[in-house]
């Protein structure tokens, strides 16, 4: 067996020092900047030890694809370059993760929906490849604005499917994620969603790592299936007759093999705990009314949960991290105590309430809502209202927008 | 009256600057040790169209994101928001909060009665700048009202030091930044106007004064008091 060595302390051609990546995200001194999301994404891809990064122009996504490109100019990512079209751009990130790169690229709404093909044989071919998702209204007519209907449509993809509240969340999340999918009992790829605008083009506090750390490089030969390179190319993925064949043989071989990437979907489990401690975050879980809700919905319920403090109402908060995997466990036991779970989403169909539904006893207790759709606001006061409603308090009106 | 948060719409036109002035409020109250957040609203990134952006300054951390529904405070950078509905709330005063103020960007009213009114009811104070005239007087480019807007709403709330204000704006045209494909290009373009970014500062900063000064004396004269801090101290 070939000698294998630590390239922790050493240093790449940028000068910045590979990390031990917990070390780096738990021990490392934090600098508060004030950013954009997007451009918090180009600082986690500064530190990412990122090999290939495609690009294909859709907003709200076109500022982090282009912000990275200057980090290519500056010599932080191996190669960068602009696909034709979505579905060409994933699958040039699948041919760049079978060639055994560590791979980024970013996406929203529409375009999430044209690649949609390549995300399942992405998961079937176990690569880790990372992908932002800056969800975006994708019915017609159009919006750019964040609507996270399209995360539905990863859900089953066999993706790792995780939902930042914040450009914070963004930061570590981004680092993080190629730890836990890039795990050889893992290895899949991974859609990292926000929701546009609301994270991309917000501008906040966010506290990051020191530049000139950076993540260990990834090694391909982590990957539980054969790792193509010259002496096993990528051809040989179609050449078994068996797998092409309409048998019993070709049959069980793809039932199997599917079984087995959302086994592995289920082995990040562990993983996903130990580096965002834990797939949900609570807060006065044992409070009779609890808001349980993922991406930018978490903050409208925290707004909501100061107002309803104002008016005596205390009310608990589930913030859901990662939908697959999904926190089946942990969900059931935050919301055991509420006899009222709102789940706010920016969705017209509540896919997250139907999914908090099948999981817990008594799912009568779930209401669906409030929902806003189509890239509209959900401001806080309307969450309250619908609370207060379902509590039979007295609400005012928010017809004509509060005029 | 003294508000743990300051919410902060302005409404304007494609090329105005709403986005950036939103962006260099929030800077400056971040350098000023308050927490705030700032984010556009947009449709299609394009010259006259409907654009709008936000700023929120607290005294404790902001979780509220999106587009500003019930704001205390709302600038109106161009009159064809008003005369013409360019707004994405109609009217475009929809949601504010009583005790409110209205800085519109126009050297005369708008407003028709019932506006006049309605607002009245509320107790929402409205104030008139010709931010546009101001800023080719000072500044020499009709590109640096957005700075007469900035101006007005720190004169009138005092929500952002003017140390803080001169900071933030160096701090955003003193280096590339992107807010979007559109803003980046606005920024080089109002970059080259000046010629040289210590001139674009100096002029822009001194924008931004004028308009402090006017809407900070319109202010006390009507005795107009909206502020950021912590109501219970205060009381």
């Amino acid at each position: 067996m070939a000698e294998t060595k630590s390239v922790i302390g050493t240093q790449n051609k940028k000068g910045q020092t590979y990390t031990d990546t917990w070390k780096m995200m738990n021990e490392a001194p934090r600098t508060p900047s004030f950013f954009t999301g997007s451009e918090v994404i180009k600082e986690a891809l500064r530190r990412a030890s990122c090999d290939v990064m495609i690009a294909y122009p859709i907003t709200p996504q076109s500022e982090a694809a282009a912000l990275i490109g200057e980090l290519f100019a500056e010599g932080y990512i191996g190669d960068y370059f602009r696909g034709e079209s979505e579905f060409a751009v994933m699958s040039q990130c699948a041919g760049s993760a079978f060639g055994g790169a560590r791979v980024f690229t970013t996406t929203a709404g529409p375009g999430t929906m044209r690649a949609m093909e390549n995300f399942p044989m992405w998961a079937g071919s176990r690569l880790p490849i990372q992908m932002i998702v800056t969800c975006r209204g994708i019915n017609s007519p159009l919006s750019i604005q964040p609507d996270t209907l399209e995360i539905a449509y990863l859900l089953n993809t066999g993706m790792l499917v995780w939902h930042a509240e914040t450009a914070q969340d963004f930061f570590d999340w981004i680092l993080k994620g190629y730890m836990v999918s890039e795990e050889p009992d893992v290895h899949l790829p991974l859609a990292l969603c926000c929701d546009g605008f609301f994270v991309t083009h917000t501008k906040d506090v966010v506290n990051l790592t020191p530049a000139n750390m950076c993540l260990p490089p990834y090694d391909p030969y982590r990957s539980p299936v054969p790792c193509m390179d010259m002496e096993c190319p990528p051809v040989r993925m179609m050449r078994d007759p068996f797998v092409m064949k309409s048998n019993y043989i070709s049959y069980a071989t793809h039932a199997s093999w599917q079984q087995e990437i959302w086994a592995a979907v289920e082995r990040s489990r562990k993983h996903s705990i130990h580096w965002l401690n834990g797939l949900i975050d609570t807060e006065n879980t044992d409070a009779d009314v609890v808001i349980v809700a993922s991406g930018t919905a978490v903050s409208q319920g925290r707004e909501a949960i100061r107002l309803l403090e104002d008016e005596g109402v205390r009310c608990g908060l589930v913030k859901v991290k990662t939908l697959r995997p999904w926190p089946e466990e942990e969900i059931r036991e935050a919301t055991k105590n509420a006899k009222h779970i709102f789940v706010p989403e920016f969705n017209v169909t509540g896919w997250l309430a139907k999914e908090i539904r099948a999981t817990i006893p008594n799912p009568h207790r779930v209401h669906a809502g409030p929902h806003v759709c189509g890239g509209m606001t959900m401001p806080p006061e309307i969450i309250v209202s619908e609370i207060k409603t379902a509590l039979g308090m007295k609400t005012f009106s928010l017809a004509g927008r509060g005029s | 009256m003294i508000k743990k948060r300051l919410n902060i719409r302005m409404s304007g036109l494609g090329g105005q600057g709403a986005v950036t002035a939103a962006h260099v409020m929030a800077m400056a109250a971040n350098r000023d040790g308050k927490f705030s957040i700032s984010n556009p609203f947009f449709g299609a990134e394009k010259r006259m169209a409907p654009a709008e952006s936000y700023c929120r300054i607290g005294i404790e951390r902001i979780y509220d994101r999106g587009e500003l529904v019930f704001p205390d405070v709302i600038e109106v950078f161009h009159p064809q928001v008003i005369t013409m509905g360019k707004s994405y709330t109609m009217p475009f005063y929809s949601g504010i909060k009583e005790g409110g103020v209205v800085i519109i960007n126009s050297g005369q009213p708008l407003l028709s009665e019932e506006d006049v009114q309605r607002l009245e009811d509320l107790n929402v104070a409205v104030f008139y700048i010709a931010g546009t005239e101001l800023a080719i007087e000072t500044a020499g480019t009709e590109l640096s009202t957005n700075m007469t807007m900035i101006g007005s709403v720190a004169g009138i709330t005092n929500c952002v030091s003017m140390e803080a204000l001169d900071g933030a704006l160096q701090e955003r045209f003193g280096k590339k930044f992107v807010a979007s494909g559109g803003t980046a290009s606005l920024d080089e373009a109002i970059k080259k106007k000046f010629a040289k970014k210590e001139m674009l500062l100096a002029k822009n900063l001194a924008t931004v004064k004028r308009a402090y000064e006017i809407a900070g004396e319109w202010a006390e004269k009507n005795k107009i008091e909206l502020r950021v801090g912590n109501p219970a101290v205060a009381a």
